[in-house]
């Protein structure tokens, strides 16, 4: 078994060793490193460290070197995003910090992005985000997407304000089967039943899985309305969001 | 000093107001709707408002004007016209106010990021804070509530912008969650930081509002206390909204809220008042247990 003191980088065995404290989390991610190059952890770290110019620079170092896009993806940016969604759930980095840590991340994918829509890769998974339709509020979902695309997930934002048939247009069109509602008003939130019920209309309701979450929305709630899964925060959705792509495909 | 903070001065516990977003969709705000915009298509609905308020026994009311910024108020179209909107919000108020009540100027976040988190810059957002508080200091407000604030940066900048624009004191209150390791902003501030940064940052009173239910708030106040010899102000959610035959209830009733106020004030709070989910009732009960 793969064990934290054999990571050479430092960066990355201090982040390990000080902020991943369920056992089971730290195996998992000690063996995410385990068998990857140094060019590739040096890439993590600084994604985790919110170091979007060095991103920018050994991603483009890395693809011009003949590493392949996908490895460079998985094991440098999304490794490192996966230390940063921890750190994040458990209190030990907030926005602020994950939203350098994105910028990071968009810096990297920024030399990946091209190389795999070239060679027609599949992205983990295709998901439609939204603010609920009569809902201006989008800091929330904001967030969930970037996490969404750091864990390779292929988004397309619909920003706020979205209507059902708004959503329902982006599923037929981009055929994504994952579909994530945000709401921060209790008073629009029951707009997320109405378009849960106008893909039921739309006899959509089959092809996809419906996540939400929002502050005030509950688990209850999103149970009531009949939506697959709930997420509490940004790291939820990543999770929820893998889970359901694995159950919609 | 003004008579508000004199007041506090004095050891008295004063009681603040209850949800203005339930009560206006109540009484015909469309959801999604712009309140501010009220002020001027129904200042009758914003006037009653405030008049409930004041009856039930409030001391001070905040204006509708929580989304007034210009960044907030140009989602709906109306950023030209932040002025009105403010000014109108604290002249209904000020209308309904019998005398030596206080009127409160709210100020809610812009929802925009400073740099380099997003794409504000300091200068932009204190010009935007300026404005604002120049409408409400014209329709007569006697302070402001800068509230539901996460980030040290912004809500740094509206006190600096209300204090520089205004001779008015500064309420200014953050919204904090519970997580794993305790409660924290959304930008990760702590109560105890809170305590002592926005004192620092000028503002008169601080407190914190929104985001949890009472036994939380009590202990968020309690941290805040020992950071901070300012007067401290809470607002308080009528716990979490629950969904209760497709229908959004906030579950806290007047009574149970008003048996944990002596709590509130033990822990530090000189001014109660309620946040979401809480209207007239909860005031009424809220003045009943502190002034026995």
């Amino acid at each position: 078994m793969a064990e934290l003191k054999d990571i050479q980088n430092e960066v990355i065995r201090q982040e390990i060793g000080e902020f991943i404290e369920r056992e089971d989390e730290r195996q998992k991610i000690v063996g995410l490193y385990a068998n990857t190059s140094s060019a590739m952890h040096d890439i993590a770290a600084n994604i985790i460290l919110g170091e979007h110019l060095k991103v920018d620079e050994l991603t483009r170092q890395a693809i011009e070197g003949g590493s392949d896009a996908l490895e460079v993806m998985d094991d440098g940016l999304i490794a490192g995003m996966a230390i940063v969604g921890i750190k994040f759930r458990e209190n030990f980095i907030f926005v602020p910090e994950v939203l350098a840590c994105a910028r990071a991340m968009k810096a990297g994918m920024k030399h990946i992005d091209p190389i795999l829509s070239a060679s027609g890769i599949e992205p983990v998974g295709k998901v439609i985000m939204g603010t609920v339709k009569g809902d201006l509020h989008d800091i929330g979902k904001n967030l969930c997407v970037m996490m969404l695309r750091g864990a390779g997930f292929e988004v397309l934002d619909l920003g706020v304000d979205t209507s059902p048939d708004d959503f329902i247009e982006a599923v037929e069109e981009h055929s994504a089967n994952l579909v994530g509602m945000s709401a921060l008003l209790t008073t629009t939130m029951p707009n997320m039943g109405k378009t849960i019920e106008a893909f039921i209309d739309a006899d959509l309701r089959d092809d996809i899985k419906i996540m939400v979450g929002g502050a005030p929305v509950t688990r209850e709630f999103a149970d009531d309305m009949g939506a697959d899964a709930y997420g509490a925060n940004a790291v939820e959705c990543v999770d929820i969001a893998k889970q359901l792509s694995g159950a919609a495909k | 000093m003004s008579l508000l903070l004199e007041r506090i001065h004095q050891g008295e516990i004063l009681v603040s107001d209850g949800a203005t977003g339930t009560y206006l969709q109540a009484n015909g705000l469309e959801p999604g709707g712009c309140p501010e915009e009220f002020n001027a298509s129904h200042p009758e609905v914003v006037r009653q408002m405030a008049a409930n308020y004041f009856e039930a026994g409030s001391d001070m009311v905040e204006t509708n004007s929580f989304g007034g910024s210009r960044y907030m108020l140009q989602k709906y179209g109306h950023g030209k016209r932040v002025e009105e909107l403010n000014r109108l919000g604290a002249e209904l108020a000020r209308d309904a106010a019998p005398a030596g009540k206080f009127v409160l100027g709210s100020i809610g976040p812009t929802g925009e990021f400073l740099e380099p988190n997003g794409p504000a810059t300091e200068s932009e957002m204190y010009g935007v804070f300026a404005e604002q508080a120049r409408g409400l200091a014209a329709g007569g407000v006697d302070a402001f509530c800068i509230e539901t604030m996460s980030d040290m940066a912004e809500i740094s900048l509206a006190i600096r912008a209300a204090k520089e624009n205004t001779e008015l004191p500064v309420i200014a209150t953050l919204t904090f969650d519970r997580g794993p390791r305790g409660f924290f902003t959304m930008f990760g501030i702590t109560p105890e930081a809170a305590g002592e940064q926005l004192s620092e940052a000028g503002a008169d009173i601080v407190g914190s509002n929104c985001g949890i239910a009472i036994d939380d708030m009590t202990e968020i106040i309690s941290h805040m206390r020992k950071a901070t010899d300012r007067p401290i102000l809470t607002h308080v959610n009528a716990g979490l909204p629950k969904i209760e035959d497709g229908i959004i209830v906030y579950p806290d009733t007047p009574e149970f809220m008003a048996e944990r106020m002596s709590k509130m004030v033990e822990a530090g709070a000189n001014i109660i008042g309620g946040c979401c989910g809480t209207g007239p009732d909860h005031v009424r009960a809220f003045v009943q247990a502190v002034r026995l």
